[in-house]
């Protein structure tokens, strides 16, 4: 099986993610188990999928989190998608998803991010990395989620800027 | 000046630490030339056209000796012995090793600096005016301003990934010595009518191929609310700047594709949400930046004598009367002045600094400026706190060091990018231009009766040397691998910003010094007696400037 870094750890990883669809979105087909849909999927079968408590939601890049709204609150996973690494709307999209919607199950970053990017993606409130490149060495992303221990701003980690913070 | 805390110091040594591991990571073929490209230039590193470049910030400009100091031996045991000031007043090494690199990185830390997001897709080093905290035109210091964004900005975890560079500028003046109209975004300091401290907020200017003059999206933002707002900007742009052109990537571009108005909604409605959050600013939070950057130690002083015996010496020196009436200007304190040290002797390419010349400067600050130095966009160096009664002493040392060539704001003062000596985007070169222009111009007294003429030049239309905001701009262009020049009118960077108009089919380099020349002659053949070059040509209009030009050349 797969592997993650979740919440500073290594573990299996026991979702499947479904592609976005080339067709139309309602007809898709959601199988059973735990499965991360496209936001099109999500948003084309949503009172059925509704019902499941196995359904997480991917968000491409371009997709924004207001689409996706306060249905997050009721997800077990939300998935912010990196096309590329140097894309870096997941970063805000994280935020808005944490900040804005409450959302407090499993935030996970998938696609072509790098190792070098997760303590800054960790700060906006993903807490669970699933990279495309099955050769990624999880232990040492591991170790990059403490890059930093001390941070200037705000974050989903940290709500008090270091200037509040200062003795 | 901002001094480290514990924080500040662990947050860098992390930050080295980081890019150590990067760095041989890199080396060891773990991580791919992709991979590492915004990692390097995050922090600073630049390959170039000879050698990889490495860019350090100089947080709005100020500098102490120890920092000149530690430059200096970094130009000479990492570098050829000299470095460059930028024209957004950091500083540049053209010859580092990379594998040296995360060895100067750690020493710079030592002496509280970085190159932190000095390039690369991110929030770059908030840059000022050369003389906040002295002019007398100033209505509220801005450092304390720039230190709260430098901070907040400093390894931001949401915008280390923009679409594009992004630029800040912070003026606190009635002049704006900032260039805040032609940045991503420009904040002017107010005081609104009862007082109280705000921002005028202008988003969406800069040069580059595409420049423009920014917009307001609001005309008083009170300051407590500085931090928040950015980050809406910020935010904004992250999630809909232009990702698929790097060209239009810039947040100008997405301002000028929404409507300055509709930006400034889009921004108003993500403010709504983060308004009033930890991060707004309490009293408390400003005061203590502003502990920072206090009064130095000034002496009460009788201007009126030291004016006298400076008059005195005036009229007894001609030489040394030009360098008081080009390179040294008001301040605010009784009995002080603020020098610029030319970084502009005909010959050397301007902004380049030597290792000794750094060390020769610390001392000038050390004896005659409370041990500060400050880097200006001009790529000039400023003493902001001298007394008018060191002023002679103070000539004479810069005239045996090199820095007293007194040609402050005038046509020999050029801008000028590294150009295509130096750097791998340049489409021609750009050094030798500025100095074939000084050549043509040696007369001192000439240049003198010009007044005020900016003259910027960039080897490339990344517009590195400001030529869209010269009142003479002079733009490196490629044609079928032949270096050509094109020659623009009527920029100006101050607050009547404008953006120069091209005057017509480009140069060779040679023609280059006759173009200028001609181009003064028509103001000189113009100009009424108040008239600087910039009102001339706002009078008369391109075309008799362009029938001179070409007429001549064809």
């Amino acid at each position: 099986m797969p592997k993650l870094v979740k919440d500073g750890a290594i573990v299996d990883d026991t979702w499947v993610r479904l592609d976005k669809p080339e067709g139309d979105a309602t007809e898709a087909k959601v199988p059973a188990g735990q499965v991360i849909v496209p936001l099109s999927v999500w948003k084309a079968q949503r009172e059925q999928l509704k019902s499941r408590s196995d359904i997480g939601v991917w968000l491409d890049s371009d997709e924004s989190a207001l689409e996706l709204g306060d249905d997050a609150k009721a997800l077990p996973l939300v998935a912010v998608n990196f096309p590329g690494f140097m894309d870096g709307r997941a970063f805000s999209t994280a935020r808005l998803i944490r900040e804005r919607f409450g959302f407090t199950g499993e935030l996970r970053a998938v696609g072509a991010f790098i190792r070098d990017q997760l303590c800054y993606l960790s700060r906006c409130g993903v807490n669970s990395f699933r990279f495309d490149d099955e050769a990624a060495d999880l232990e040492a992303a591991k170790q990059s989620l403490k890059d930093f221990t001390e941070f200037y701003q705000t974050g989903v980690d940290q709500p008090q800027p270091l200037f509040r913070r200062r003795a | 000046m901002y001094i480290y805390d514990q924080y500040d110091h662990e947050i860098l040594r992390q930050r080295v630490a980081q890019f150590r591991d990067q760095t041989e990571r890199y080396l060891k073929g773990e991580l791919s030339e992709a991979e590492f490209l915004p990692l390097r230039l995050q922090n600073g590193l630049y390959v170039q056209r000879l050698a990889p470049m490495l860019r350090i910030n100089v947080p709005y400009g100020m500098l102490n000796s120890t920092q000149l100091r530690r430059l200096a031996r970094i130009a000479r045991d990492y570098d050829k012995g000299y470095c460059h000031v930028s024209t957004r007043q950091n500083i540049q090494y053209n010859w580092p090793e990379l594998a040296q690199v995360p060895d100067i990185l750690a020493e710079l830390a030592e002496v509280e600096m970085h190159g932190t997001q000095s390039s690369g897709n991110c929030i770059r080093n908030v840059t000022s005016d050369q003389f906040a905290g002295v002019a007398p035109d100033e209505v509220v210091d801005p450092r304390p301003y720039c230190e709260i964004i430098r901070q907040w900005s400093s390894f931001h975890p949401e915008f280390a990934f923009l679409p594009r560079k992004f630029k800040i500028a912070v003026s606190g003046s009635e002049l704006d010595r900032a260039a805040i109209q032609v940045h991503d975004i420009g904040l002017q300091l107010i005081k609104s009518e009862n007082g109280e401290v705000g921002f005028k907020v202008l988003v969406g200017g800069g040069l580059g191929r595409t420049p423009v003059i920014g917009s307001v999206i609001r005309d008083y933002l009170p300051q407590e609310h500085i931090l928040t707002y950015l980050e809406a900007i910020l935010r904004v742009y992250n999630l809909h700047g232009r990702r698929d052109n790097k060209y239009k990537a810039r947040i100008k571009i997405l301002v000028r594709a929404m409507g300055p108005e509709n930006f400034a909604a889009a921004v108003e409605k993500e403010w709504e949400h983060l308004k009033d959050a930890p991060s707004t600013l309490r009293e408390e939070d400003i005061v203590r930046a502003k502990s920072y950057f206090t009064e130095p130690d000034y002496t009460t002083l009788d201007d009126a004598s030291a004016q006298a015996s400076l008059d005195q010496q005036a009229r007894d020196n001609v030489p040394f009367s030009k360098w008081l009436m080009r390179n040294v200007r008001q301040h605010r304190v009784a009995g002080y002045a603020s020098v610029t040290l030319s970084l502009k002797p005909t010959g050397i390419a301007p902004g380049d600094l030597t290792d000794t010349q750094l060390e020769r400067i610390a001392d000038l600050a050390e004896r005659f400026s409370f041990g500060e130095a400050r880097t200006t966009h001009e790529q000039n160096m400023v003493l902001a706190d001298v007394r008018k009664s060191d002023l002679m002493e103070l000539w004479l040392a810069a005239k045996e060091y090199g820095f007293a060539t007194p040609n402050i704001g005038t046509l020999t003062d050029i801008i000028c990018c590294p150009g295509g000596d130096f750097c791998s985007l340049a489409n021609a070169k750009s050094i030798p231009i500025a100095e074939a222009i000084q050549r043509q111009f040696t007369d001192l007294d000439y240049v003198y009766d010009l007044g005020d003429l900016d003259l910027n030049i960039s080897g490339c239309m990344n517009a590195c040397g400001h030529h869209h905001v010269g009142h003479i701009g002079v733009l490196g262009v490629d044609k079928k691998g032949q270096e050509f020049y094109q020659v623009m009118l009527g920029g100006n960077a101050g607050n009547q910003a404008s953006l120069a108009k091209v005057l017509g089919p480009a140069f060779e380099a040679e023609q280059m010094p006759e173009v200028v020349q001609n181009l003064v002659n028509v103001y000189l053949e113009n100009r009424t007696e108040e008239e600087l070059f910039i009102d001339t040509y706002n009078r008369i209009g391109i075309t008799p400037f362009k029938e001179r030009v070409y007429a001549k050349a064809s």
